[in-house]
């Protein structure tokens, strides 16, 4: 088993907890796992991206190679095609349909849903919605993680536990939140296939 | 043993919490913040009276880290790149003058220049310092490496460099974590003369220092992070520093045929490098930087057997960091059909935080100089602020290093320039800008600094600001005329009258400050008391 992953979104979308979140599931299974992220300059309303690579067998790069990703998971629908020369034959695309527009130029959104739909396999979702259902907008990030979690390869029960590991320094509420929104994306997702 | 998921900078913290570590200093800079910032958190540290400070630049830093060594203790500091340019006197003559307890300079560089200005090889300084060097290849290595260096450090009484790169630096693993050991107890230098470092006395230990380079280069070859890895087809051999031996074994597998020297200590492991390079027709070079090994091996003039390839002869590329697409390349294996790079995306560069007070300066320098005939330049420095240099706002003309910009600005003026504004944030003006404007002051120079304190350090993440809220006690002191020293709150409703401030400064012949001050919208958000909901 290994999966390749690309995770993208904005700074400040909560793509760290997420990649987090996928990180500690895997370690807890005793897989090998590197997960490379951004930290810094990017992080201030910039692209940002995270490889996140796990396997039954020893892993060396951090960095996912051309063309091997598995999955690219993105909290935002623009940044999710930026990674397409990333995405392995096959791979799946899940994104959310939301758009995080603060440039001036953002290309038109029904340009980028029908690029994405072009995809021999991916998954719109709009987390937005799903996470003010859940109770938090903040939890966008656990929705997605959610939506993904079909192509993750990876216990539910262990992502759930991962959610509470990473969130662990939070009150119980926020952490139901969290585990709800991861929910409600998964169902989504699998609605949505 | 327990395993934790770590960044290599965490790894590389607790391994020196766990190695006896008793001080650690620091100026934040990406992609070495998480070091210091890991010590600063850790109950291990606190427990043990680990000191544990962001300093006011690197090379307050490094000398502090030299005292506590001085006194007997396990030290060390960390710093970006281009930091240890900055702290490069300390790191330089304390080769010379030794250290006592354990030493290490934890130095962070960054290829691809992902938030630097540049992506200079701090590897390049080994030759002038000719201290040692570990450049751990993972996260368990970083979380080795201290203790190693450590040793090695109280063995030869001499500092040891740390190299990390931004890859390893953040990147997670799974790290397995060892038994801490003890802390050394203070005690004084057995040879104190070696601390003073007058010519007589320091030729001395220049000697001492050029006898050790054969010990550091067999500790090299013997070390736990260098290998020789044996072959069976000599028609190339290859040769792997530091991370970019991880990239190699991803594209080459477990079952290379090729010999593959691993190197992860410098100076470089003489021995093992002459055996690969007599053994085999080719050598092919892989390490993230500079081409620094592979400018040694291909020598002046340039040598024909074996042939070396790497970033100099366009095998690999010559700038940014390697990644496993660059290593498969370089071994002629091609990549399969990609899908189509999306023409849909627009760049999305980083940018101010909206309701960052910076905007609300620039908007006030932009209507006096960006308005009309302006003829004025903005020297800006290194900071949030800095983003200011693209749209909306364009407000800034200069970025170069930290400091540059009062010391820019005063030259400028001296040449002709006017007005010559210098744009300063608060930690920046601290950590190299005061002296800076103590040359303003002495040789009245016609600049108007403006030092936005949004009192923290913001750009890596909110660590404490050594300004400290007492910029204009700093600015009276070092001798700016207190009339001249004008604070301002920078918010939308203050426009005008922040405007009308800057013009006035600016109408004044000679050196004054604005001061404006408002807390970054990041940490005030954090601070900020939590309600019931997240």
């Amino acid at each position: 088993m290994k999966r390749n992953l690309i995770l993208a979104g904005v700074g400040g979308q909560g793509l760290l907890a997420l990649a987090a979140v996928i990180g500690e599931a895997a370690r807890s299974l005793k897989l090998h796992v590197l997960q490379a992220e951004v930290h810094g300059m990017a992080q201030r309303g910039g692209v940002v991206q995270s490889h996140l690579r796990y396997s039954d067998q020893p892993i060396h790069s951090a960095l996912v190679k051309e063309g091997t990703a598995d999955l690219v998971l993105s909290l935002e629908p623009m940044e999710a095609l930026r990674y397409m020369p990333m995405l392995a034959p096959g791979g799946a695309v899940v994104a959310n349909v939301v758009a995080f527009k603060n440039i001036p130029h953002y290309p038109e959104e029904a340009a980028i849903e029908r690029e994405i739909r072009l995809l021999p396999n991916y998954r719109l979702i709009n987390a937005v919605d799903l996470a003010k259902e859940a109770g938090a907008i903040q939890a966008t990030n656990m929705v997605m993680l959610g939506a993904g979690a079909p192509f993750l390869a990876l216990p539910i029960e262990a992502l759930e536990t991962g959610i509470r590991t990473v969130f662990s320094d939070k009150a119980e509420a926020v952490i139901e939140t969290n585990l709800r929104a991861f929910q409600l994306g998964f169902e989504a997702s699998e609605s949505a296939r | 043993m327990p395993t934790r998921l770590l960044l290599g900078n965490e790894s590389l913290a607790q391994g020196a919490i766990d190695a006896g570590l008793s001080g650690a200093y620091a100026y934040p800079g990406t992609p070495s913040t998480e070091i210091t910032a890991y010590v600063l958190r850790s109950h291990q540290a606190a427990m043990g009276n680990v000191i544990c400070a962001w300093t006011a630049n690197e090379k307050t830093a490094l000398e502090a880290a030299l005292g506590m060594s001085y006194g007997g203790k396990r030290a060390m500091a960390s710093m970006k790149h281009v930091g240890l340019n900055v702290a490069a006197d300390p790191f330089i003559n304390s080769a010379i003058s030794g250290c006592h307890g354990g030493l290490i300079v934890n130095v962070a560089d960054d290829p691809s220049m992902h938030s630097s200005q540049n992506e200079q090889d701090s590897r390049v300084y080994l030759d002038l310092a000719m201290m040692p060097c570990i450049e751990p290849a993972d996260q368990q290595e970083a979380y080795r490496a201290p203790a190693l260096a450590f040793a090695l450090s109280e063995t030869y009484r001499i500092p040891v460099m740390i190299r990390l790169t931004t890859r390893l630096c953040h990147s997670r693993a799974t790290v397995t974590v060892g038994q801490p050991s003890r802390r050394n107890d203070f005690s004084y230098p057995e040879d104190p003369k070696r601390f003073i470092l007058l010519p007589a006395l320091a030729r001395k230990s220049y000697a001492k220092l050029l006898d050790r380079q054969a010990d550091f280069i067999r500790e090299s070859e013997a070390s736990p992070f260098t290998e020789y890895l044996e072959g069976t087809d000599f028609s190339t051999g290859i040769m792997a520093c530091g991370t970019a031996y991880h990239y190699v074994r991803e594209i080459v597998g477990d079952d290379c045929p090729h010999p593959i020297l691993k190197i992860g200590q410098y100076p470089l492991p003489n021995a093992l490098i002459e055996r690969m390079m007599s053994a085999c027709d080719r050598i092919l070079v892989f390490e993230d930087g500079y081409p620094y090994l592979e400018g040694k091996l291909r020598g002046l003039p340039v040598r024909t057997s074996p042939t070396i390839h790497g970033r100099l002869t366009g095998h690999l590329p010559r700038t940014g960091e390697l990644n496993p697409g660059h290593v498969a390349k370089a071994f002629g294996i091609e990549s399969p059909i990609l899908n189509a790079a999306s023409a849909v995306p627009s760049p999305r560069p980083p940018a101010l935080c909206p309701g960052c007070p910076h905007g609300d300066t620039c908007n006030a320098l932009n209507a006096v100089l960006r308005s009309g005939d302006a003829n004025g330049r903005v020297f800006s420095d290194i900071g949030c602020y800095t983003l200011s240099a693209m749209p909306p706002y364009e407000s800034v003309d200069t970025c170069v290093e930290m400091g540059a910009s009062i010391t820019m600005a005063k030259g400028a003026s001296q040449a002709g320039l006017h007005p010559a504004v210098a744009l300063i944030g608060d930690s920046t003006f601290t950590h190299s800008g005061m002296t800076g404007l103590l040359d303003c002051i002495n040789e009245n120079a016609n600049v108007t600094v403006v030092i936005v304190d949004n009192l923290t350090i913001a750009m890596t993440g909110g660590q404490t600001s050594s300004a400290n809220h007492r910029l204009a006690e700093i600015c009276t002191g070092l001798g700016v005329d207190p009339a001249h020293i004008r604070i301002i709150t920078p918010l939308p409703n203050k426009h005008d009258e922040n405007v009308e401030v800057l013009q006035q400064e600016i109408a004044h012949t000679g050196p004054s400050i604005i001061i404006a001050v408002r807390e970054c919208i990041q940490t005030a958000r954090r601070s900020r008391p939590k309600g019931g909901s997240s």
